[in-house]
């Protein structure tokens, strides 16, 4: 009874949203919506839920004096003070009946002088991540590595003075070699095919995935792989 | 003294005549050519509330040398009075939808062209009347290509269940599963999972929660610790179920620990720092990324990697995998992130929803060799019929 009944909303869900993918008549035409609602409602008291776990595992380091303590202490009181300052609407001209957002209020100020600059701080660290991964995957070991080498040049030359220059002079048969147009026949071609392959892979393996789902076959998100 | 009472009252008859005029919900003097043949019906595979109206552009509407700058829509529920201006739309434009109607209601159109100083006869359409539709016609062909797929996919579940062998290929990346947990066992360190950044509604996410149930039955059974920091809430509960159940079944539930599955933040970048954050103090032996990834991918893979670990990826965001194959050791690429569960469970009824998939993508190989055959041959050959033929394979496959 446990697993069946979510079983079965699960096969009604999807075969009635399958169904709307067809029927534009009421009331299938408004049930992804509905059921988006619906879900929003759950996700909500889930926040409730995750919000509670960070502070208990956190609470327990501190309380604990267990390893890296420090850094949870600087999570609760980041927690709180987010909280507390968004709540009480600190420093909202309006006061209680304004925005916690406004200009001037305390949630506005940690937002935009610790929090975006820590957000900016991470997704830059992305730039050198690229330059140390691209060494790594562009050195030119095997054949498939030394194409993929030489592809990269070609595209990342494309938008510099230099690549035009290079190629420029090329007589009009081999045109087709001059960097900018080989770098564009690379993207739209092998690249373009390549993505597509992976795409229709990826179509069929959502379409698989959620016949296992609906059809009650894929059962471990239910806490389970036994027979229900 | 007649001349003298025309004379004194032409004005007035002047000024009541503009202000008549005025009344007149018409400002444009009509000298252009009206446009033809217009036509109103209920726009078709829709929800209703909608009627679609078309005409033939006037005679004076050429382009840009053309007098007509646009047409102007009026509506009525009457066929002779009460036309109200709906919309205008620019010169050039044959149809318009009018999305305010209401369904069961008879509605009469009339289109006029304007240009800056004149207007043409306003030309009538109707009655029309907006409803809804029970089946959209401009799917069939995603119906069509639906209905292949899972009566293979369904086909080779059955088939799998009656006991048929079937043969599956060798997934590399999934085969490294078991090489990562023994090392993070023989390393007395823990393993590393991340679901993705996404919610429980993405298919990529559930794939992945579907896959960890299989690594948590491999932690418990080798005793190894195991860590997932999720970024949503219902993943977490979601999550928790799932290895709950796996070490449950793997007759080792006193290893489980609500903290296995632990809440950090909906936030991306303080998502990733975190898991960093982890990573560098932990030091895990294997990490695993299954879900749905974006700009995060290579901050954790690079992370992992700078620490040692080994590390399987799988994502179907075809522009994260090259950040994943360049930094990771093993990575699924889009559909075995989804045949992931099924490969290692080892279920048949699961293998052989993986083998319906294999069929798909022949079908799909098929389908692509005889299209592209077809425009071959058509482009080269200019005859008319493969050129219909080619068209109508590129229409079966278009996605409306």
């Amino acid at each position: 009874m446990k697993r069946s009944i979510p079983l079965l909303i699960t096969f009604l869900v999807g075969v009635a949203l399958i169904l709307a993918m067809f029927i534009p008549h009421w009331p299938f035409n408004v049930l992804n919506e509905r059921f988006s609602i619906f879900y929003d409602i759950i996700a909500v008291f889930a926040f409730i839920l995750g919000g509670g776990n960070l502070l208990k595992v956190h609470m327990r380091k501190v309380q604990r004096k267990g390893g890296d303590w420090k850094y949870s202490l600087v999570t609760i009181i980041g927690f709180f003070l987010m909280l507390g300052a968004g709540l009480m609407k600190i420093g909202v001209p309006e006061g209680l009946s304004g925005d916690y957002q406004a200009t001037g209020s305390l949630f506005k100020y940690l937002y935009d002088s610790a929090f975006q600059p820590l957000q900016a701080t991470m997704f830059s660290l992305l730039a050198f991540f690229v330059a140390s991964a691209s060494y790594r995957a562009f050195r030119a070991k095997t054949r498939e590595a030394t194409i993929l080498l030489v592809a990269a040049f070609i595209i990342l030359l494309r938008p510099t003075p230099l690549g035009y220059y290079l190629t420029f002079w090329l007589p009009e048969p081999l045109q087709f070699l001059h960097i900018p147009n080989l770098s564009t026949w690379i993207l739209s071609v092998p690249n373009m095919a390549g993505q597509r392959a992976i795409m229709i892979g990826i179509a069929l393996g959502i379409v698989s995935t959620s016949l296992r789902l609906i059809l009650g076959i894929e059962r471990s998100y239910l806490g389970s792989e036994g027979k229900g | 003294m007649l001349l003298a009472v025309l004379f004194l009252t032409a004005p007035l008859l002047a000024q009541q005549s503009q202000d008549d005029s005025a009344a007149d919900s018409s400002s444009y003097m009509p000298p252009l050519s009206p446009p033809a043949e217009v036509r109103a019906y209920d726009t078709p595979d829709d929800a209703g509330g909608s009627i679609t109206v078309e005409w033939e552009p006037s005679a004076d509407d050429t382009g840009t040398e053309g007098r007509v700058t646009g047409y102007e829509i009026f509506r009525s529920e009457s066929r002779d009075s009460g036309f109200e201006s709906l919309m205008c739309v620019p010169g050039g434009t044959i149809t318009c939808i009018d999305n305010s109607a209401l369904s069961r209601v008879q509605y009469y159109y009339r289109v006029r062209a304007f240009s800056a100083d004149a207007a043409s006869a306003g030309a009538l359409a109707g009655p029309a009347m907006a409803s809804q539709q029970w089946f959209n016609r401009a799917r069939v062909n995603l119906m069509v290509i639906a209905c292949i797929l899972v009566f293979a996919i369904v086909y080779y579940i059955v088939q799998s269940a009656r006991g048929k062998d079937l043969y599956i290929r060798k997934i590399s990346g999934l085969e490294a599963v078991d090489e990562a947990v023994g090392r993070a066992t023989e390393m007395g360190r823990p393993v590393l999972f991340v679901p993705g950044i996404q919610d429980m509604d993405n298919v990529q996410t559930v794939a992945g929660i579907t896959i960890l149930a299989n690594i948590a039955k491999r932690t418990a059974t080798y005793e190894t610790a195991l860590d997932v920091p999720v970024s949503r809430s219902i993943v977490m509960s979601t999550g928790r179920e799932t290895v709950k159940q796996a070490y449950l079944e793997s007759g080792r539930p006193d290893l489980y620990n609500d903290d296995i599955v632990h809440y950090i933040t909906d936030e991306q970048f303080g998502y990733v720092a975190a898991v960093d954050g982890i990573m560098v103090r932990q030091k895990p032996a294997a990490c695993f990324y299954l879900g749905a990834f974006f700009a995060e991918s290579l901050i954790l893979a690079e992370t992992g990697n700078s620490i040692g670990a080994i590390q399987v990826a799988g994502t179907a965001m075809p522009t994260q995998l090259p950040f994943f194959v360049a930094a990771c050791d093993y990575t699924l690429i889009g559909e075995e992130l989804f045949a992931a569960s099924a490969y290692l469970s080892g279920d048949r009824m699961m293998l052989g929803s993986l083998k319906g998939q294999d069929a798909g993508k022949a079908i799909a190989m098929l389908f692509i060799l005889v299209g592209v055959g077809l425009a071959t041959l058509a482009a080269i050959s200019g005859s008319e019929a493969l050129t219909t033929l080619s068209e109508w394979m590129r229409y079966m496959f278009r996605v409306n």
